[in-house]
């Protein structure tokens, strides 16, 4: 909220007086008001899970994170440029492999990495749109930079947290949003609706059929796809109320079999189809991928994403931004240093104490190095395993992110924040909804925001200013 | 909308429907239990609720006496008898959260916690005298679920398949009751005006909650040939086998409207009811009363799988 020079930033103003003049007590009531609410839909979507399933309520800070307009342009159009990259990525490297033959990205990455499907080479998806929803996770390190953190290609979630957050914000602070002109959100399963219809198969009908695929009420994101599907008006489906019958795809409903043309499926590609892919899934389409590669039905996302949200493909995404649209990319990676390669290596291994330093495959905060956290035993180490494998790591520096105004146990104060916007490719342009989930790490200093680890969320405003 | 949804519905309904039979059932058989110049020499109140339940071979399977404590534990309670009033609700539970967003709030809220409200009954110390605040309990969680469905659900075919699952349950309930106390309706079959008998009916209207309701129609005693025409017969009895079946038809007609089509469901239900419109008690009871009911259990159960060949699977 506050700029290097101590005033207020612009977009802030309107909060900033609000707050100035709202005693603590009524921020308290407010946002004990406000986790009333969040508890009767929290208590909604909870019931899903068992007798402790309270616990998957995220917190909700009642002070929302504000973006200005300008600043959202010129996001948005960094956002957009990444995801026409990361399609383009995905359609050149299950076809002609332009990319590897050019040098930018070494073939071994692509060919022994476990995300890459090699069922998928050769197949052609509608419109070529392999990720038509990416959640691309967002940082700020000061006024004029963003950091692109992570591309989630594959089942992004979060975006009920998006909509959920603003009804609540609406409800609580009516005259913020009197006082200030926020971009409204709730356009967002439309612009989903219309995006997933957009590239159904050139064999469905006008008005084409769609469906959310999910693996049933013990998932933990099950409120999410229950709550898009009510959204959306779209069936919610699990694997058993699917069938293929000669490469179709239908839905066995009350007035017989009907035929599905899109699956907006949130399940993982190992699980989709048993014939294809782990013959285990029980939670999965016998002959999904066979109608899929006829070309009956769309998943979205596609088979096979993942390599593109790959944590040793990450780095090179500045060079296949620039491969395929032209153009240096908008937003910035985090500087990251591959290890496989020996001059960084070298400068990794004489850092170590400034980096973080991760596996390339890790996920979860495993086998990683906090280098200033660290202890002089540990470094050293990490060094040895570093030295052994370099292939397996990749290394950032520690970023200072920005901070927001948020309102915990002691009061308002500053904590470290995260966004994720959703961006929708279809066949006819990219839609993206003004705001995304802001994450905030809720305990002082903490720059994690996951949820199991003290993570909160908020509403994100994108002002008129 | 989706078979399974409608299948979920159809369950959900099914298993409140069978929990409130069950109470209704314990709550007979212990009133008659209780007073032993009532039951008739060598007659076991407590087996006959087995029967009824039809749940007589699972008991002895775990069970060595058809005893108080033991009947009750095992329809009321038992996690091991899959149609124990615990299992039903649990199994009603299941069904409604796999279709939590084709249920209102109200219906959802009213089978959750009747759910979590049951742990205050499955005490190891519970004793007869809370059987009957167990039963009003049971009762009250089937009129909240059955109310809230009446006043919230949209009139689509999602509350048809629900109401689906009342009938059908509520019609072989009743079934059965009186096929396993029949022999009681036999005129002749004992010496009648020891006073037996007459408390053995009365037992009956009140399983299916109808002591107050022949009054008013019959303003006669309690007459054998008259319960059992109150019980199969008469449509103006919420839980009589006539009743069922016109409810039936009228939401199986409801459904093909909106499907534009018929289908084996609606002929079979209507042949149904046509034999329940066209036949006399006296026919019923000339005929054979064992043989007509069990004709009608299996005709119901023919209906229940037609419905789910049509448009549960």
């Amino acid at each position: 909220m506050w700029g290097k020079d101590g005033r207020c930033r612009s977009g802030y103003e309107a909060i900033d007086a609000f707050l100035q003049s709202t005693t603590p007590e009524v921020l308290a009531s407010r946002r004990a008001e406000a986790e009333l609410l969040f508890r009767r839909i929290g208590i909604t979507f909870a019931v899903y899970g068992e007798a402790n399933s309270e616990e998957r309520i995220i917190p909700f800070d009642i002070i929302p994170r504000v973006i200005t307009r300008p600043e959202w342009d010129s996001l948005s159009a960094g956002l957009e440029q990444r995801a026409r990259a990361i399609n383009a990525f995905l359609a050149d490297l299950y076809g002609p492999r332009e990319i590897l033959k050019a040098g930018i990205v070494p073939e071994e990455l692509i060919y022994a990495n476990p995300a890459f499907r090699p069922e998928m080479m050769g197949m052609k998806v509608p419109h070529d749109i392999y990720v038509p929803i990416a959640g691309i996770d967002i940082v700020r390190v000061d006024a004029d930079t963003f950091y692109v953190l992570e591309d989630n290609a594959r089942t992004p979630s979060g975006v009920s947290y998006m909509l959920e957050d603003r009804e609540i914000m609406m409800l609580l602070f009516p005259e913020l949003f009197s006082r200030m002109k926020v971009a409204p959100v709730d356009i967002y399963p439309d612009e989903l609706l219309a995006t997933l219809a957009s590239i159904a198969p050139a064999n469905a009908p006008g008005v084409p059929t769609a469906a959310l695929l999910t693996p049933g009420p013990y998932n933990s994101a099950y409120y999410e796809h229950s709550f898009l599907a009510d959204r959306l008006g779209i069936e919610l489906v699990e694997g058993t109320d699917l069938f293929v019958d000669n490469e179709v795809v239908y839905m066995r409903t009350t007035q017989g079999p009907q035929r599905v043309d899109v699956i907006y499926r949130r399940l993982d590609d190992d699980f989709l189809d048993p014939l294809a892919f782990r013959p285990d899934s029980a939670l999965g389409v016998p002959g999904l991928i066979a109608a899929y590669r006829a070309g009956n039905v769309t998943l979205a996302n596609a088979v096979g994403t993942g390599i593109a949200d790959d944590k040793a493909i990450y780095s090179y995404m500045p060079e296949i931004v620039r491969f395929y649209t032209g153009s240096d990319a908008l937003l910035k990676n985090v500087p990251t240093y591959r290890c496989r390669e020996a001059e960084s290596l070298s400068y990794v291994l004489d850092h170590l104490p400034e980096l973080v330093v991760k596996e390339v495959h890790g996920s979860g905060g495993y086998g990683m190095l906090v280098g200033p956290a660290a202890d002089k035993k540990t470094i050293d180490e990490f060094a040895k395993r570093l030295k052994a494998k370099p292939d397996n790591y990749i290394a950032q520096p520690t970023l200072s992110l920005t901070t927001t105004p948020t309102f915990v146990e002691q009061g308002i104060a500053p904590r470290h924040v995260d966004l994720r916007p959703f961006v929708l490719t279809g066949a006819d342009k990219v839609r993206i909804v003004p705001g995304g989930l802001t994450r905030v790490a809720l305990k002082e200093g903490s720059l994690v925001v996951n949820s199991s680890q003290g993570g909160g969320t908020k509403d994100t405003w994108i002002v008129d200013v | 909308m989706l078979s399974r949804t409608a299948e979920n519905l159809f369950w959900m309904s099914r298993y409140v429907e069978r929990a409130e039979s069950l109470a209704r059932i314990l709550y007979a058989t212990s009133r008659i239990a209780a007073t032993p110049s009532l039951t008739r020499e060598g007659s076991n109140e407590w087996e006959s609720a087995l029967r009824t339940a039809s749940v007589l071979d699972e008991f002895s399977e775990l069970y060595d006496e058809a005893n108080e404590a033991n009947v009750l534990e095992f329809l009321a309670f038992s996690p091991e008898n899959p149609s124990s009033i615990r299992s039903c609700l649990e199994r009603a539970r299941i069904n409604a959260r796999a279709v939590r967003t084709a249920l209102t709030i109200e219906i959802w809220e009213a089978i959750n916690s009747s759910w979590i409200e049951l742990r205050k009954f499955e005490r190891s110390d519970f004793a007869s005298r809370d059987l009957s605040r167990f039963i009003n309990w049971v009762k009250e969680v089937s009129v909240r679920v059955d109310g809230s469905a009446y006043r919230t659900m949209l009139r689509n075919d999602a509350f048809y398949f629900s109401r689906l699952g009342v009938y059908l349950e509520r019609a072989d309930n009743t079934a059965r009751i009186l096929d396993v106390k029949y022999h009681i309706l036999l005129p002749e079959s004992e010496p009648v005006g020891g006073g037996v008998d007459y408390y053995q009916w009365s037992s009956l209207l009140r399983a299916v909650s109808a002591h107050t309701a022949y009054h008013w129609i019959y303003r006669d005693a309690v007459k054998p040939w008259n319960v059992a025409d109150l019980l199969i017969l008469r449509r103006e009895m919420p839980r009589s086998m006539a009743r069922c079946y016109e409810n039936m038809v009228n939401v199986l007609d409801a459904i093909a409207r909106a499907y534009g089509r018929q289908g084996p469901s609606q002929r079979l239900v209507r042949r149904t009811h046509g034999q329940l419109l066209n036949v006399r008690i006296d026919d019923v009871f000339q005929n054979g009363m064992h043989e007509f009911l069990s004709g009608f259990i299996d005709d119901n159960n023919a209906l229940g799988q037609a419905i789910t060949d049509q448009y549960l699977s």
